[in-house]
């Protein structure tokens, strides 16, 4: 051993090479190995997020789900502008409009189609007795009119034929319908079922019936030139800020909005002028405030275990940095591995959602951005445990 | 306070502390446990600090390590003045210049021994390239080539303290402070640990202060300082006094013929 502390420095340089993969930094390794040491804190650690991911998850899920609901009549048809009568809150509130303004709109310049959309509440008869209300959609696909849309059992064509309806899988029950060509009636008219969709679900829970134009227009009782909304698309080119002020002026009696602003009124008017919307806000702040407090009452724990070994890190000269780096490394592993267990259950439960009236959506963007609010708020869990380490004694590694 | 002169080609410190005071508390309560401590620690020495239980020891082992602040007085490291450092630059002074042994090893038992030292050498900024390389000479330095993957769990007290010495030893640091190195050692494994410090203490570039209660290791210092009442009561070099009384008992036999 004599004069061994000379061969210290730089000695044993042989094996270098083979030590290569040893030089990744040591944090990230003691950050992991504190965390995976103690298997029960870490499982609730994880639960703790887990919970908080899923619950995120259904809440943003939910509220997207919602959105796309409310929005998909709007965002299904061809169109810049839209004619509503006044006052209309949301899509599927549809009332009539004063009639003709197809015509009227047709000779605005830049105009280059105008289409009709017929919708209504109306009385569906079971074929077993009992009602129900359902919202009856007409239109014309076959001129640039909304198309039904998911057909999964029959064809959109065969609505042409007299009395054929669609309608949707997941109201099957609501509607005692067992599938195709089963009957029933619409304020006192005889329809059949022709085609079938799969996934068209309303907000307001009342069934989607899709039809022809003409039909709806007569199940409503309105006249032939009377529709709920136009829909307006525009020549190439044309100016449409001008184009709606010009429609407009010709028609007093009526909205004219363009799709983005038609599409956030439905939208806003029933999840904020209603309680939908802020209860789902409070549930996503709540899921959050859930997550943190979980994971920043475990990872305290964890460092106030290994608080003897930030002393130690501390009294080696480890910069303030460095120990916050490790508990924040702490935090994030915890972060996507309780991200990646949340994502992968709520996946799944999002999966058995599919054929119910529960519309949760998952979508890339929304999974990137619960993985960063994931991040965020163990990060945020893990200032408790920071302020503990950075007010640590180093001299208290002398009395132990 | 009985001290032996030292040659005038004595070394250039690498520790000076001059009046160290360090007072705990205030008013009623207030404590002095350092009343004006001076003494500088040189490269290839171990010194040996010993004193009775609340002597002051700790205090000024923490103090000399940039751990603690002292009340009033000087502390100069490898050079560098500690007055008026912030706390991180104090932190810096230690992983460049300071190495630990701590009596209950403090090692990080969910890394292997290689990886303790690595980790020492990881806190001072970038890993250098030669980071595993250091660190497994240093453990081949305390004879533990062999258990370079081992966790701390696995290994007997006397080779944790011994990684713990390859720990302090892999920054190449110039000064090594212990704390009760051999305290929770054996006999045998007490023995060993102080010989490799001693071994340690031989680089000129370094100097070793161990805080120890253990009689049984007085062998193996260079210097012996005793400390009592927050003041320094003795500072002997036994070596050298044992060459001074030999080299005189020759000088006189000589004179005698």
């Amino acid at each position: 051993m004599q004069g061994s502390s000379e061969a210290i420095p730089g000695g044993a340089g042989a094996a270098a090479p083979k030590q290569a993969a040893l030089r990744l930094r040591m944090a990230p390794k003691l950050a992991y190995r504190n965390l995976f040491h103690d298997r029960l804190s870490l499982v609730v650690t994880l639960i703790g997020i887990v919970f908080a991911v899923i619950l995120l998850s259904f809440q943003s899920g939910i509220y997207l789900g919602i959105e796309r609901t409310i929005a998909a009549v709007i965002d299904k048809t061809k169109g810049e502008l839209w004619v509503a009568p006044i006052g209309t809150k949301s899509i599927d509130l549809p009332s009539l409009l004063p009639g003709r303004e197809r015509y009227s709109v047709l000779s605005v310049p830049g105009v280059e189609s105008v289409e009709t959309l017929s919708m209504g509440f109306a009385r569906w008869r079971k074929r077993n007795g009992g009602a129900t209300t359902v919202l009856l959609v007409g239109s014309d696909w076959n001129t640039g009119g909304l198309r039904p849309w998911n057909v999964v059992d029959g064809s959109v064509e065969e609505l042409a034929a007299p009395k054929a309806v669609a309608i949707d899988r997941t109201y099957y029950g609501d509607l005692d319908v067992e599938g195709l060509g089963d009957s029933a009636e619409i304020n006192g008219m005889t329809v059949n079922v022709a085609a079938v969709t799969h996934g068209i679900r309303s907000f307001t829970t009342l069934p989607y019936v899709f039809t022809t134009l003409g039909r709806a227009q007569t199940m409503l009782g309105a006249k032939k030139w009377q529709g709920s909304y136009a829909l307006i698309s525009l020549k190439p080119g044309a100016d449409e800020e001008k184009v709606q002020k010009e429609i407009q002026a010709r028609l007093p009696d009526a909205e004219v909005l363009n799709r983005e602003t038609f599409r956030s009124r439905s939208i806003n008017y029933w999840l904020f002028n209603t309680a939908a919307g802020s209860g789902l806000i409070a549930g996503t702040l709540l899921a959050l405030i859930v997550g943190i407090v979980i994971v920043a009452q475990t990872l305290y724990a964890s460092t106030k275990d290994h608080l003897n070994e930030f002393a130690t890190l501390r009294a080696l000269g480890a910069s303030s940095g460095y120990i916050i780096q490790v508990i924040l490394l702490q935090a994030l592993f915890s972060a996507v591995v309780g991200y990646a267990l949340g994502m992968a259950l709520t996946l799944g439960i999002f999966k058995l959602a599919e054929d119910t009236t529960l519309n949760v959506v998952m979508t890339p963007g929304l999974a990137l951005l619960l993985f960063a609010v994931t991040i965020g708020m163990c990060m945020l869990a893990a200032i408790s445990a920071i302020f503990k380490v950075i007010r640590i004694d180093p001299a208290g590694v002398f009395s132990r | 306070m009985s001290q032996v002169e030292v040659s005038e080609n004595r070394p250039e410190p690498l520790l000076i502390a001059n009046d160290i005071v360090k007072v705990f508390g205030s008013g009623a309560g207030e404590v002095q446990v350092l009343k004006g401590v001076r003494l500088d620690l040189v490269p290839g020495e171990l010194t040996l600090l010993m004193g009775p239980s609340g002597s002051g020891k700790t205090t000024l082992l923490s103090i000399l390590g940039c751990i603690l602040r002292q009340t009033s007085g000087d502390l100069k490291i490898a050079g560098k003045l500690t007055k008026g450092l912030s706390p991180e630059a104090m932190a810096d002074l230690r992983r460049h210049h300071v190495g630990f042994v701590f009596q209950s090893y403090n090692l990080f038992p969910t890394l292997t021994a290689m990886e303790n030292v690595m980790l020492a050498l990881d806190v001072r900024g970038r890993l250098p390239v030669d980071a595993p390389a250091k660190a497994r000479g240093a453990l081949d330095a305390v004879g533990l080539s062999h258990r370079v993957d081992t966790y701390p769990a696995k290994l007997s007290g006397g080779e944790k303290q011994r990684v713990a010495i390859a720990r302090a030893l892999a920054g190449s640091p110039s000064v090594i402070l212990a704390d009760e190195p051999t305290a929770a050692l054996d006999s045998e494994n007490g023995q060993a640990v102080m010989q490799l410090m001693a071994n340690v203490s031989k680089d000129k570039s370094r100097a070793v202060l161990a805080v120890t209660h253990d009689h049984r290791i007085l062998k193996y210092a260079d210097r012996i300082i005793r400390i009592e009442d927050g003041t320094i009561s003795t500072d002997e070099r036994p070596k050298l006094a044992e060459q001074v009384t030999a080299l005189a008992d020759k000088l006189a036999t000589h004179s005698a013929v």
